[in-house]
């Protein structure tokens, strides 16, 4: 059954890179908790917009916790309270009345802030570029079921190419560290036979492509397979590891 | 004017081999020298614009997302067909062929769909070359499924989330070739503007999402990749972004806009529950695989699902279709559910839902099966409903979901505007009147990896164009015309939000433009949709400047133009004079409360024109010929 509560907001906003930004306070009233977290944002823009102010930038686009788009610090966790749940898909019910919510971009060198809540993730498509594929053209493949992959390793590939970009790994890292997304790509192809023969280089340059662009290094905090909205597992940090040391060591392809 | 499909000769199965030894091919040399615009990167944008650079084009590609990894392909759940027969079962090209063309209500061409189906197996040998992890079976050999209009398992899927690993596919090759340095890419970009020079595509204009300028870009050919318009609707499973807009935009410069009526109204959708509600959220139809719908047969049963004994449940579909059940196509389910509910027999809060039912699933083929082969989707469902469907039966109702109508185009994928390509959901070609489940994305893959690296290039040698910069006049109008309508936006200063008036224009349609539509309802329907523009340009609140991140700006243009594209879709369904597929007009139904066709007069693709803001669109008629199937009319039973 429909219920509602009220609410106060403490949300960061910032008009763009080059100013400072703030928290500004705001109160809902009335949200239902049938909402989920976003509708709630809508809420509060709709009264915003209506107010003649300017209603709170934030991305979004599938709302089904699939396109990676959204995402916020809310009360200092990644995408929410909920374990494995994006921020698109976290209902009011997890809030009580009364609550007060702080909600702020992601921060991390990497990501600078567009406006508000919005952030640059583009670097994280700059590590796909450095090696994120397996080098086939259109045209050449061989029959989909020749090459007989076991059910186990398809699940364990399929596992780690669950991630879907949103940076909350990022953002929930001490070290802003994109570790966890890093070895999520590299994992999910050398685990499978298509991916083997490019292994070592991809690795390498990957791994290379995220230092230079200013992500930090992993400390082993965990903090991102806890906060990951996808249950990405670090296991995959460990085989990025162990794939970029067997490049190393092959000095030909350096 | 006539229109040219420009169908090849020949029987229908050497049509495309035929056509791709005929079409002129482009000198590797020079392929460089060639610019393309790809405006989109979906499943159908992210695969056409990697296809064209590994063959040498240079590419410039752009999507309003932050990352080409977002397009709203990336939630597509249930699977990708294809006619591989790896089980045995008795599927074919033809077979897969034929579906499609009756799932389409036979308002498809013929050569299209055949090429589609020829080409479906080459799509799932590229994606798993790709590393695209699908499901497989202990031996190591891929999964099948089965989807709705079909009686073979010829779905290849990845857990609920196909879509995501397509995309993915397609998003991995995309980047490598921007490594290679052919692909440029312009994220957050917005296309506002179709340029049209000598009558050729030959360029966009664009707003740049973070910064607010209007940029120009000139190019030997568009590809518009734009997916499809089911958020004219408001609700729809559509992701927030997706828009008419740039479709639109190119029909008011020339294209033709073909069946705008042909909308989809998807049977298995989480039901709507308050009027803040942003979207709905799709329950991937291969939970009919093993789902069972139902309602009571009582009208008013209020009881719990669990206290409803057997022998006072209905299972509609089985019964009403023993042959398909509960796998008929989306249109059958959909009016079926919406006939249970207006029967007074719809369950839940709001009487508008009825049961998905896995009991028996879970109960044959105990739990784990079922969380393997769904458990994604339980979950997700879970977290919206706070409701979980292993105790209790999900429930669901049919929302806006998809559009078979879109932008005209020949057999090369080419509208009637020279020069301008249109793919995926954008187009009109493959699906007729209903798309069955799981061929969306074949058909995005199938246009974007084999159909247009062929046809682009007996285009680009085949016909000559001017040199065009962006200095060139046409731009320049462009510009202005796209400056002057946000600045006329920016300036309404009115007293309702976009989103207000956009959620008025929703339940309009949906009310005499959905499931079912009359004359009468149509009739009101325009004039509705007239006043709530008049108001719209009157009291909308745009708020925040151009120069700017603006979020509130980039809604009131889309709805803007859902607001004219909305009059189109209804003129297209008023004069449709008949019932196809998802287009359901109560005049028009069989005995047996089916649609309705009526050969002699509409068996052609209506293709309407742009005339002028004042002045009513032309109709166009591409006449549809069969000549290997026999337009019969649809029976699940
Ligand atoms: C929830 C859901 C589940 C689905 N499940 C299935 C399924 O299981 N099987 C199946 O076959 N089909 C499914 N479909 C349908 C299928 O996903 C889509 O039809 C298909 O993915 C569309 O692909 P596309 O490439 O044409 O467009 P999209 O993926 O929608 O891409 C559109 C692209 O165009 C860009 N764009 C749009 N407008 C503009 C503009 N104005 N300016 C610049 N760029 C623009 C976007 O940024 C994006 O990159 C599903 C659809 C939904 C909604
Ligand atoms: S690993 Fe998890 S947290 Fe990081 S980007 Fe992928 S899905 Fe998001
Ligand atoms: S909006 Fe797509 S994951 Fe949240």
């Amino acid at each position: 059954m429909t219920k509602n509560i009220d609410i106060t907001l403490k949300i960061w906003r910032q008009k763009n890179a080059d100013v400072k930004g703030g928290f500004e306070t705001y109160h809902a009233s009335n949200i239902s908790i049938d909402m989920s977290f976003l509708e709630m944002i809508d809420v509060v823009n709709e009264q915003l917009t209506l107010d003649g102010k300017d209603p709170i930038a934030f991305d979004h686009d599938c709302r089904e916790g699939i396109c990676g788009m959204c995402g916020a610090v809310v009360n200092g966790r990644a995408h929410g309270p909920e374990k494995g749940t994006t921020l698109c898909q976290l209902h009011m019910r997890h809030f009580s009345s009364g609550d007060t919510i702080v909600i702020e971009p992601w921060r991390a060198k990497a990501f600078p802030i567009i406006k508000d809540l919005a952030v640059d993730r583009s670097a994280f498509d700059q590590i796909i570029v450095a090696g994120g594929y397996i080098s086939v053209n259109t045209g050449g493949a061989p029959d989909a079921n020749a090459i007989p992959i076991s059910q186990e390793i398809a699940e364990k590939a399929m596992d780690a190419a669950a991630c879907i970009g949103c940076g909350a790994c990022v953002a929930s890292c001490p070290n802003a560290s994109a570790m966890l997304f890093t070895g999520a790509k590299i994992s999910q192809f050398a685990l499978l036979p298509q991916g083997r023969p490019e292994a070592a280089l991809r690795a390498l340059a990957m791994v290379r492509k995220m230092d230079e662009l200013c992500f930090g290094n992993c400390g082993n905090e965990r903090e991102c397979e806890v906060e990951c909205p996808k249950e990405i597992s670090i296991s995959n940090i460990a085989r990025m590891n162990r794939e970029f040391f067997k490049a190393g060591l092959g000095s030909a392809v350096m | 004017m006539q229109l040219d499909a420009k169908i090849p000769s020949g029987p229908l199965s050497d049509k495309w081999d035929k056509h791709r030894f005929e079409l002129k091919l482009v000198n590797p040399a020079n392929k460089r020298k060639y610019n393309i615009i790809v405006v989109g990167t979906g499943l159908a944008g992210g695969s056409a614009a990697a296809s064209l650079a590994e063959l040498g084009y240079y590419v410039k590609n752009f999507c309003v997302q932050d990352s080409p990894r977002r397009a709203h392909s990336i939630a597509a759940q249930g699977g990708i067909n294809a006619a591989k027969n790896y089980q045995n079962d008795g599927d074919s090209i033809w077979r897969l062929f034929y579906d499609t063309i009756k799932g389409g209500d036979f308002r498809a061409r013929e050569a299209n769909v055949h090429r589609l189906a020829q080409v479906s197996n080459h799509i799932i040998d590229h994606c798993v070359a790709q590393g695209i992890p699908f499901a497989r079976e202990y031996g190591g050999l891929l999964s099948n499924r089965s989807f709705g209009g079909a009686q073979v398992s010829r779905t290849f899927y990845a857990r609920g989330q196909t879509g995501q690993q397509l995309l993915l596919g397609a998003y991995s090759a995309l980047m490598r070739q921007v490594a290679a340095g052919l692909v440029t890419l312009f994220p957050r970009r917005e296309m506002l503007d179709l340029v049209v020079i000598n009558g050729q595509a030959r360029g966009i204009v664009v707003r740049n999402m973070i910064t607010g300028e209007i940029e120009s870009h000139a190019a030997d050919a568009v590809v518009m990749c734009t997916g499809g318009y089911a958020n004219v609707f408001y609700l729809s499973t559509n992701a927030m972004a997706s828009n008419v807009s740039a479709t639109f935009r190119a029909y008011k410069k020339g294209a033709f806009f073909a069946n705008p009526c042909y909308t989809q109204i998807h049977p298995t959708c989480i039901p709507v529950h308050g009027t803040y509600q942003s979207k709905l959220t799709l329950m991937s139809e291969s939970l009919r695989n093993d789902g069972r719908v139902w309602v009571p047969k009582t009208p008013g049963d209020k009881r719990p699902p669990n206290q409803i004994p057997e022998s006072e449940r209905d299972y509609y579909l089985e019964n009403k279709y023993p042959s398909f059940g509960n796998l008929v196509p989306r249109d059958v389910a959909s009016r079926n559910a919406k006939a249970q509910c207006d029967l007074g027999k719809g369950v839940g809060e709001t009487g508008f839902a009825v049961y998905l039912d896995f009991k028996d699933a879970i109960k044959r083929d105990g739990k784990d099966v079922i969380a393997q082969k769904y458990g994604n989707l339980f979950q997700m469902y879970e977290k919206i409903t706070a409701s979980n469907p292993y105790e209790a039966p999900m429930m669901i109702y049919p929302a806006s979901h998809y559009v078979m109508g879109g932008l005209w185009v020949d057999y090369n994928l080419m509208s009637n505007l020279p020069g301008l390509f249109v793919m995926g959901e954008a187009n009109f070609s493959d699906h007729g009147a209903n798309r069955l489940g799981a061929s969306a994305l074949m058909q995005g893959l199938a246009d974007g990896y084999f159909v247009i690296p062929y046809t682009i290039g007996g285009y680009l040698v085949g016909m000559d164009r001017p040199e065009v910069t962006t200095d060139h006049p046409a731009f320049k109008d462009a510009v202005h015309y796209v400056t002057e309508r946000i600045n006329k936006l920016l300036s309404i200063n009115g007293k309702r939000t976009v989103d207000d008036i956009h959620r008025q224009l929703g339940h309009i349609l949906w009310e005499y433009c959905g499931m079912s539509r009359s004359e009468e309802g149509l009739l009101k329907a325009r004039k509705l949709i007239q006043e709530l523009r008049g108001e719209f340009w009157e009291n909308a609140l745009v708020p925040g400047s151009s120069e700017d991140f603006n979020q509130s700006l980039e809604r009131a243009g889309r709805v803007a133009d859902f607001l004219e594209f909305a009059e189109l879709l209804v003129i297209d369904a008023f004069e449709r004079k008949e019932s196809c597929g998802a287009h359901f007009n109560d005049a028009y139904q069989t005995e047996e409360n089916e649609a309705k066709r009526d050969d002699e007069n509409f068996c052609h693709v209506a293709a309407w024109e742009y005339k002028g803001d004042d002045t009513a669109p032309e109709l166009h008629k591409e006449p549809l010929v069969f000549e290997n199937v026999e337009l019969t009319q649809r029976s699940y039973k």
